[in-house]
């Protein structure tokens, strides 16, 4: 060892570069992106990977390191430094792209892991990239490419040609203890309300008046942590305050509004085959023998909205120990994904200020979740994409994820006396107030504020923790479990404390990333991949050796009590002494006032008949509808050898599937279908329709693959805009009424859900809502996988049948979008045939009669035709003339319009005996045929309305949100 | 008959070995699933079984290297015993991140011994993306005891780092001299291609999967454990009647149901 070397070791820096002669895919990439973001970067950028580190050794060891670890020999030359003399390159211009501090860096943990198999010591890892230049390119240049394609400031920090290389990860120094009591008994109104802003504790002054209550009557002031305790357990995000609250409407109170309406559905239908429903944290339904399946659907929008690629993924991270936190821990075997998202098209100079433009958020979010679905280990399967103006400042991201459950494992509960065990990765300070955060509006400071709120995910961190934590569980080594989600242990603990009676947490136990920590921020910080178990004191040792022997770290921070009280201690103080009770219940039921808005809507302009072609072109390339394939493929969508239908069909390989099916179990034909329905165009005109639609679209998606509708369950994710607009909640009384409507009358029970109610931007004085936005998912068993079918066109010379009615009523259809309409008049859904529509489909299906069952939904008709027919590699021939109608329909809405419950079949002309039998009482018709010539030709009575190659409609439905070539480094 | 004993390798970041370890128990074999803190801690594991498997994912989240964590992990402590297993008849899989490994380890193509020095590299994809689609790969080698007499197949793959590049012009040479090359990227016509998609990453010369000397130890990119199935196919409803069961196996099939009947017959 150098003699002047320092304890920990010297600090060095390693930059791997590609060897001459190999080939930069990154900077060939990022060359392409610069030149179609406007940034004329000219050729001879050349892309490195670097490292700073501590290391025992010097210099030497650094060489050792990067040549038989951090290296590849085949590809790469090393340059090793100490970061105040990085060697000096002539002629070029440097950028590095390097992570602020405290901002996890999952690559760290493994470098020291394999270093110390080489028999080298190193600490304080951190990695970074560097960007060479020519040197004739301007700085500022350099600059807007380093801040508009490879970093994002809230996590990233961009050194522009810094004259030292990068230190390495610094270590935090201890947080000083002080125990911090709120003056809140002395505060009047504004000082309440000033408390809980300062504190960013989103609690109203009712709320803060309850709490100013409680605490005078213990005679006391709470300590900081107490407060932080109830503003986590008490936010929106936790406790579903206006769900769950008294709203009133046209002089009507309705009192619980998630009880009275969707809860009340699954309680009245009562179904079998729902196991646990809106207790746990995911829904939970018969399976099989061995296994029940859970299912749940989280909403990660606000973190998404700052960076979208730690937000997505940690999103996708945090509905997984969802699935992890099910009963004593279910496996997960699919995940979901729906996105909304501003246009991405949208011109730069209709992105608000502080937001980042919706391509880069598109492409953060989808980099995001398959970063951390691949790398986990589980098919992302099924999924939406919608697009719309009001979702620039506020995107959403849906992470969904269904498990597997052994059927024993379903019941839990902490006892007074187990241990409470925290396992996974240490706490640091990610992600501090994302739960009240999230209850806060965006705004053009979001990004400065908040950034605390980010989080960052390590995939590999909680695929480790899975593996583990199922190990444990089949052992039987703990009795109750629970994610650390929103509020961090603070929730987490606090809720397991409810089965128990009470929990005691000594804090300083808990692992750190980083010294600096205070005590509050321990107990709220929402680190991610982490679980909380309550493990019997008889199970401890065996359950410390096995989390030992897989390196997961797992740690005793404290026992469940039945004392009634949520107690914490820090540096030897008792820094928390709460009521559950008060925690758990204390919280104040408040009235919220909800009022309809007058809606400004548009009839929908006639379409000449010889534009109907071209309208099919337009709509097949609008994104809502056009090919996902961009997204889809970058999932694997096939891990865990379960995928039956897979999110792209047919010959094209990019036919959009209506739903996916999976068979969970190896060896084992029984499967589940799952997809989803969506469709905000159409709340702007009908929030009740809307719901309605998104119900019955979701059931349609899964019974078109073979789903039984009789065995199928559903949930519901809202994103509204801000509820204490009275306007945006009427519109929420009206979805969650349809949402009860529509159970009962599919006999659908809802077995989770998840609200999302803040979803408002403030652009100067004026707060903008996004438009209101259900997702209904659904999981639809298949008994066997044999029976499940695919929308690609299958043969020529079959009988192609619409089942269901079409009406005239184009408001919020794709084609009064395409014509810069709302539409009067959503169509309705005819609660009363709908369900008989899909059992008699399911019917057909289950016969083996169907070659390829389509949905219609965007776009209709003309759009169903065509991706049916080019998905085949065929063509087909309809005349709509006798279609099954509601009413006077003209062509175009016989080609276009968005009728609920409606299906396009392929059958064999042999069978249509068979068939029209089945269909018995519902409305159907034959329209005509599959074609071997691959032409989509469409007539009525009084002639032609769409004749072209469909080539030309694939072409036009592929390219819009074709990305490639624009992907910048992750 | 001897039941073959295959040793499914796991680490952390490892998320194949289920559906991995199920194929080769599919033929008849017994299949254990190991940590790797495990078998480094007792590598004579390694010589109670007749198979080791490296399945894929993304061990150690890749990071520093496709392979390169778990690699290092096994050169260091493995090498020999490895080295050992393979001559006396063991027989190695690698897929996808397994792949990666055991090139990253040396032991593929395995031109020089012994073990330690990579020979060629899998790196990022010419898209440079992450991709999960299905393609038609060619046999240009039966020598391989994992190929046998299979048809040539669809399979589909998964991975954003697959382009095989061999470290200089002999040794890309002696890829094909030496017999190493056993699956390549193929058009519809089953002719090796460098045209994306069919060949998904840029592979040099369309390479998919290799062999040793000894024609014992496969590695390639794709997974033929999700195509063990018959309904694992993306077209599998195009290709029979409506509500019939798809076939039993997949095209992947054989790959296992070969290592596994081979180790009935010689050991």
């Amino acid at each position: 060892m150098d003699s002047s070397e320092s304890p920990g070791g010297s600090a060095v820096c390693i930059e791997i570069a590609i060897r001459p002669g190999r080939r930069d895919v990154l900077a060939a990439r990022l060359l392409e992106s610069a030149r179609e973001a406007g940034l004329g970067l000219p050729d001879g950028l050349a892309t490195r990977r670097g490292y700073s580190l501590r290391i025992l050794g010097g210099l030497p060891a650094a060489e050792r390191l990067a040549r038989d670890l951090l290296a590849d020999p085949v590809l790469h030359e090393t340059r090793v430094y100490a970061p105040e003399s990085p060697p000096a390159e002539p002629d070029t211009l440097r950028l590095e792209v390097v992570r602020r501090p405290g901002v996890m860096d999952p690559a760290a943990q493994s470098v020291v892991r394999a270093a110390a198999r080489l028999g080298i010591t190193v600490r304080d890892v951190r990695t970074w990239a560097a960007y060479v230049l020519p040197g004739s390119v301007d700085r500022a240049l350099a600059g807007r490419l380093g801040r508009e394609l490879l970093a994002n400031d809230v996590v990233e920090e961009v050194r522009v040609a810094p004259a030292q290389g990068v230190a390495p990860a610094q270590a935090g120094r201890p947080a000083e203890f002080r125990l911090v009591h709120v003056p809140l008994r002395e505060a009047d109104d504004e000082g309440l309300l000033a408390l809980s802003r300062d504190g960013c504790l989103a609690l109203d002054l009712v709320e803060m008046k309850a709490v100013q209550k409680h605490f005078a009557g213990e005679g006391r002031d709470p300590t900081d942590i107490e407060l932080e305790t109830l503003a986590q357990t008490w936010s929106e995000h936790c406790k579903h305050k206006t769900l769950t609250g008294k709203v009133e409407l046209d002089g009507e109170t309705i009192d619980n509004l998630l009880k009275s309406t969707i809860a009340r559905a699954t309680r009245e239908l009562d179904r079998d085959f729902c196991k646990s429903v809106f207790v746990d944290n995911a829904g939970v339904v018969a399976f099989d023998d061995a296994f029940h399946l859970t299912f749940k659907v989280e909403t990660h929008n606000h973190p998404s909205a700052l960076e979208p690629y730690g937000g997505a993924g940690t999103g996708l991270g945090g509905v997984l120990r969802d699935t992890l936190g099910t009963g004593l821990g279910a496996r997960p075997v699919a995940s979901t994904d729906v996105f909304c998202f501003g246009p991405p098209d949208l011109p730069d100079d209709r992105v608000p200020k502080g937001c980042l433009p919706p391509r880069r958020i598109m492409k953060g979010v989808v980099a995001g979740v398959r970063d951390y679905g691949n790398r986990m280990g589980i098919p992302t399967v099924s999924g939406a994409v919608c697009f719309d103006e009001r979702y620039v400042a506020n995107p959403l991201v849906y992470c969904g994820s269904i498990g597997l459950l052994p059927v024993d494992r379903l019941e839990k509960k902490a006892d007074p006396g187990d241990l409470i065990v925290v396992c996974g990765g240490a706490t640091g300070r990610d992600g501090i107030h994302g739960a009240t955060f999230s209850s806060l509006e965006l705004h053009d400071e979001s990004e400065s504020v908040s950034s605390g709120a980010v989080q960052i995910g390590n995939a590999i961190e909680e695929k480790r923790l899975l593996d583990v934590q199922l190990m444990a569980r089949d052992r039987g080594l703990y009795s109750c479990v629970t994610d650390c989600g929103a509020g961090g242990l603070s929730s987490a603990v606090g809720e397991m404390a409810e089965s128990s009676g009470g929990a005691h947490v000594v804090l300083d136990r808990v692992p750190l990333k980083y010294d600096g920590l205070t005590y509050p921020e321990i107990w709220i910080s929402e680190a991610q991949e982490r679980m909380v178990l309550a493990v019997p004191k008889a199970h401890e040792a065996e359950l410390l050796a096995l989390f030992a022997a897989e390196d997961v770290p797992a740690t005793v921070i404290g026992e469940f009590t039945g004392d009634g009280r949520l107690t914490a201690e820090y540096a030897g103080t008792r820094v928390m002494d709460l009521s559950l009770e008060f925690v758990h219940d204390g919280l104040p039921r408040q009235t919220r006032r909800a009022e309809r808005r007058p809606r400004a809507l548009t009839p929908v302009p006639a379409l000449p008949r010889g534009e109907c072609g071209a309208m099919l072109e337009t709509i097949l390339g609008m994104p809502n509808v056009a090919s996902k394939a961009w997204i889809v493929r970058q999932y694997d969508h096939e891990v865990q050898a379960g995928s039956v239908v897979k999110p792209l069909l047919g010959v094209t390989r990019d036919g959009p599937s209506d739903a996916a099916v999976c068979a969970p179990v190896l060896g084992s034909k029984r499967a589940f279908a799952v997809g989803c329905g969506i469709n905000p165009c159409l709340g702007d005109v009908d929030p009740y329709q809307m719901t309605l639609h998104a119900i019955d679209e979701a059931l349609r998606n899964v019974v078109a693959v073979g789903g039984d509708p009789s065995q199928t369950s559903i949930l519901d994710n809202f994103s509204w805009g801000r509820c204490d607009k009275p306007e945006n909640l009427a519109d929420l009384v009206d979805a969650c009424r349809a949402c009860y409507d529509g159970a009962m009358a599919y006999r659908t029970p809802f077995i989770s859900g998840k609200d999302s109610l803040n979803n408002d931007y403030r652009v100067g004085d004026e707060s903008r809502s996004i438009p209101p936005t259900l997702l209904i998912s659904a999981l639809s068993i298949l008994d066997d996988l044999s029976v499940a079918t695919t929308m690609d066109a299958k043969a020529p010379e079959h009988a192609l049948l619409i089942v269901g009615v079409t009406g005239p009523e184009l408001g919020g259809s794709h084609l009064a979008r395409a014509l810069g309409a709302t539409g009067e008049a959503v169509p309705p859904v005819d609660l009363e045939r709908a369900p008989r529509i899909l059992s008699a489909v399911n019917d057909l299906i289950r016969e083996g009669l169907v070659h390829a069952c389509h949905d219609l939904s965007e776009g209709g008709l003309a759009v169903a035709a065509a991706e049916m027919a080019f998905a085949g590699g065929l063509g087909a021939e309809l005349d709509v003339t006798k279609l099954p109608v509601r009413g006077e329909v003209d062509a175009t809405a016989r080609l276009f319009g968005e009728s609920p419950t409606r299906l396009l079949l392929e059958v064999a002309p042999d069978v249509l005996d068979a068939v029209e039998a089945l269909l018995d009482g519902v409305p159907w018709a034959r329209l005509g045929k599959t074609t071997s010539e691959p032409r989509l030709r469409v007539r009525d009575g009084s002639g032609v309305l769409i004749d072209l190659p469909t080539e030309r409609l694939h072409a036009a439905y592929a390219k819009t949100l074709d990305l490639d070539g624009e992907q910048v480094h992750r | 008959m001897t039941t073959p004993k295959v040793l499914v390798l796991r680490a952390a970041g490892t998320n194949c070995e289920r559906e991995t370890a199920y194929a080769f128990e599919r033929f008849g074999a017994e299949a254990t699933t190991l940590h790797v803190n495990a078998l480094l801690a007792d590598p004579e594991a390694l010589a109670r079984h007749h198979v080791l498997a490296v399945p894929g994912g993304f061990s150690y989240g890749d990071d520093v290297g496709a392979g390169a964590v778990l690699a290092t992990e096994l050169g260091t402590t493995l090498a020999p015993a490895l080295g050992a297993f393979v001559e006396q008849g063991g027989l190695v899989l690698g897929i996808c991140n397994g792949f990666q490994v055991l090139v990253r380890l040396g032991l593929l193509p395995g031109l020089e011994r012994p073990l330690g020095r990579p020979e060629v590299s899998l790196t990022d994809n010419v898209s440079h993306k992450y991709e999960d689609r299905w393609v038609r790969c060619a046999i240009t080698s039966r020598r391989c005891v994992f190929v046998g007499e299979m048809p040539e197949p669809e399979l589909p793959l998964a991975h954003g780092e697959g382009r095989l590049v061999p470290a200089d012009e002999s040794v890309r040479r002696r890829l094909f001299d030496d017999d190493r090359v056993v699956f390549r990227y193929a058009d519809a016509t089953g002719a090796p291609t460098m045209d994306y998609p069919a060949n998904p990453n840029g592979a040099t010369d369309a390479i998919a999967g290799l062999t040793d000397a000894t024609g014992r130890v496969l590695g390639l990119m794709p997974h033929p454990e999700r195509a063990l199935f018959g309904f694992h196919h993306p077209e599998w409803t195009r290709r029979k009647s409506p509500g019939s069961a798809p076939p039993d196996l997949g095209p992947g099939a054989p790959i296992f149901e070969n290592a596994c009947a081979w180790v009935r017959e010689h050991r």
